[in-house]
């Protein structure tokens, strides 16, 4: 696809609005590039997806994505990424926080090691975890006693996610804070605020619509994540299944019929998910302070 | 551990990029690795005696399902060695790339090698683990794969569904009622044999782990300070992994005579020795007979003879719905 020159027959309503508005050249060819390659890298596979569920007839697909075992691994597979979400909405704040409005000796390190996650295969990642939280890894060991287990269970599942999630919503909240002068805070507090006030008042507001952002990047990636939570979950059908293992364990057994049928369910579920949370973040929008 | 993708091991780096030289590219499945790392520089030596030509394999390992799978979406594999027929034929079903009858094309339902299932458990045998029985009782903890995706798994299924089918006088419904009550005692499926092998070997999780021979013989020589022990139970399954050409992809490459030669090789008195220093249990009665203190004797049943072969027991046991889903409650 190539882009349309400016005076392509298909721009003429609008091409004189735009030569007035765009001050910077080049708007045609990039976004001919912008959407060729989104559609080459994004949209082609999506279809191909997409493409090959139309040979599925309706009660194979029914069958294949709402039989118990599939069921449960929903509900494993969204609440697990639901909540790490959500815990790292909260932590990741607080990290955020830290990172931007003190300066400590080692602050550098720290800021690094919150990218890890993004940077470390998730594989390995997998691993580590789980050889940390088996009966007899470091952490495992000492919760054992308690009769805590993580590795082969939910909680195991829950943690990975967290693990892999947390960057998203850090690196999403940092820059919304550091914009955020600190005079706006002693302002409040010249003019009588408590710090509690401050917090849910002047600065929860502000950096809402980027949580609700981070909340989002970090659920959607929990969702798809797949390398890490394989080794940690015990795999065991109905308990701690997650969607894309039995998207994969379909595959083995040839039924790529069913693990169609899957994908597009997770494919719709997803993309709903990120534009209501799109559209959420817009109306939080509008609700905020000038 | 488990290897969703494709790992390929240039095994005869020294013969790649020389013009003229043939090439055959063998997919196999995990446990394999060492034992053809050892098989295709003896082939090649024996190749190369024979017909002058220099011939470099390359080996791709991986579950035998997602290897099988690959083959199906066009991995260029001239030969498949894989764990369990069933799997080629999916290659055949899906694909059409050999024919139906692939497994009469050698010796033995064309498996050169088998092996069989043990069970394998920690020093002194804190459980006192004899026999397949010792499995189900309370509070012991049983490691296996999940059979949906490892191959090595659905062997294991099989070996104890069969046990318990035969001591009942060849009744079906004890075997069921035995591996129902089997896989209540399983904490963790991993996907894959090795990952199995991991989870208890390095993990600590349960107290028998359910495995391949060659595994077994695997893990002990591998994690020699554990003390692993192997039970050998008093009955289990002839578990024979087969091999075929890719009619097909060979034909394309040019590659059937060599191709055939290879798997043929399996069955000469060297390749058999290789297989049997690599724990895998000869079918050469002199090469057996050389290594008969090693395989402990086991009275081993078939599965056509139990489960009335591959496609069957598929698709009764673990197609979608079928028994394996049923224990979970499917």
């Amino acid at each position: 696809m190539n882009p349309l020159p400016p005076d392509h027959p298909g721009f003429r309503g609008m091409s004189s609005a735009r030569s007035r508005r765009a001050l910077l050249p080049g708007f045609g060819l990039s976004l001919g590039f912008t959407v060729v390659y989104l559609g080459l890298i994004v949209l082609l596979p999506l279809s191909a997806a997409f493409a090959r569920a139309a040979g599925i007839t309706w009660p194979v697909f029914w069958h294949a994505v709402s039989s118990p075992r599939v069921i449960a691994a929903y509900q494993l597979s969204f609440g697990a990424s639901f909540l790490a979400a959500a815990v790292n909405v909260f932590f990741g704040l607080i990290v955020a926080w830290v990172l931007v409005r003190y300066s400590f000796p080692g602050k550098k390190l720290v800021d690094a090691l919150v990218d890890l996650p993004f940077a470390l295969p998730t594989a390995v990642a997998g691993i580590a975890l789980t050889a940390l939280y088996a009966p007899d890894g470091w952490i495992g060991r000492l919760l054992a006693p308690l009769g805590i287990t993580v590795a082969f269970t939910r909680l195991g599942v829950f943690v990975a996610l967290t693990f892999i999630s947390l960057p998203f919503v850090v690196r999403t909240v940092q820059p919304v804070l550091a914009e955020l002068e600190p005079e706006i805070e002693e302002c409040a507090a010249t003019l009588g605020a408590t710090r509690w006030q401050t917090l849910t008042r002047v600065i929860l507001p502000e950096v809402f619509p980027s949580l609700l952002t981070g909340f989002a990047l970090a659920f959607a990636r929990a969702l798809g994540e797949y390398g890490s939570v394989v080794f940690i979950s015990g795999n065991m059908p109905k308990q701690t299944e997650i969607i894309p293992l039995l998207i994969l364990t379909k595959l083995e057994q040839f039924d790529y019929d069913g693990a169609t049928a899957l994908a597009i369910v997770m494919l719709v579920a997803s993309f709903s998910l990120l534009l209501l949370i799109n559209l959420l973040q817009k109306w939080s929008r509008r609700f905020q302070p000038v | 551990m488990r290897r969703n993708h494709l790992i390929l091991v240039f095994l005869a780096a020294a013969l790649l990029g020389r013009a003229g030289a043939a090439e055959l590219l063998n997919a196999s499945y995990d446990p394999t690795r060492e034992f053809y790392a050892e098989y295709n520089p003896a082939f090649a030596a024996y190749w190369k005696g024979k017909t002058g030509e220099t011939v470099s394999i390359k080996q791709s390992h991986g579950g035998s399902g997602s290897q099988a799978r690959a083959v199906i979406d066009g991995l260029d594999a001239d030969v498949v060695t894989l764990a369990l027929a069933a799997d080629i034929d999916g290659i055949h079903t899906k694909a059409q790339l050999l024919p139906a009858n692939w497994q009469q094309s050698f010796p033995d339902h064309s498996t050169p090698y088998t092996s069989t299932i043990v069970l394998l458990v920690r020093r002194g045998n804190p459980r006192q683990i004899k026999d397949w029985d010792d499995l189900i009782k309370p509070g012991i903890k049983v490691v296996t794969a999940n059979p949906k995706t490892s191959g090595g798994a659905r062997w294991a299924y099989l070996a104890a569904w069969g046990y318990a089918q035969l001591k009942a006088g060849n009744n079906p419904a004890a075997g069921k009622d035995f591996v129902s009550k089997l896989y209540s005692h399983v904490p963790v499926l991993d996907s894959g044999a090795r990952g199995s092998t991991v989870t208890f070997v390095q993990r600590k999780i349960g107290d028998v782990l359910i495995s391949w021979e060659n595994e077994g013989f695997l893990a002990q020589k591998e994690f020699v300070d554990q003390g692993l022990e192997m039970i050998v139970p008093s009955a289990s399954i002839l578990a024979e992994p087969p091999v075929a050409v890719v009619t097909k992809i060979a034909q394309q490459h040019g590659t059937t005579a060599l191709a055939t030669a290879y798997l043929q090789y399996l069955y000469s008195p060297e390749g058999q020795e290789i297989a049997a220093r690599n724990y895998y249990r000869p079918r050469d009665p002199i090469v057996a007979a050389r290594h008969a203190t090693e395989f402990p004797p086991v009275r081993l049943f078939t599965i056509d003879r139990v489960f009335g072969g591959w496609t069957q027991a598929q698709k009764i046991h673990f197609a979608d719905g079928g028994i394996f889903d049923q224990i979970y409650g499917n």
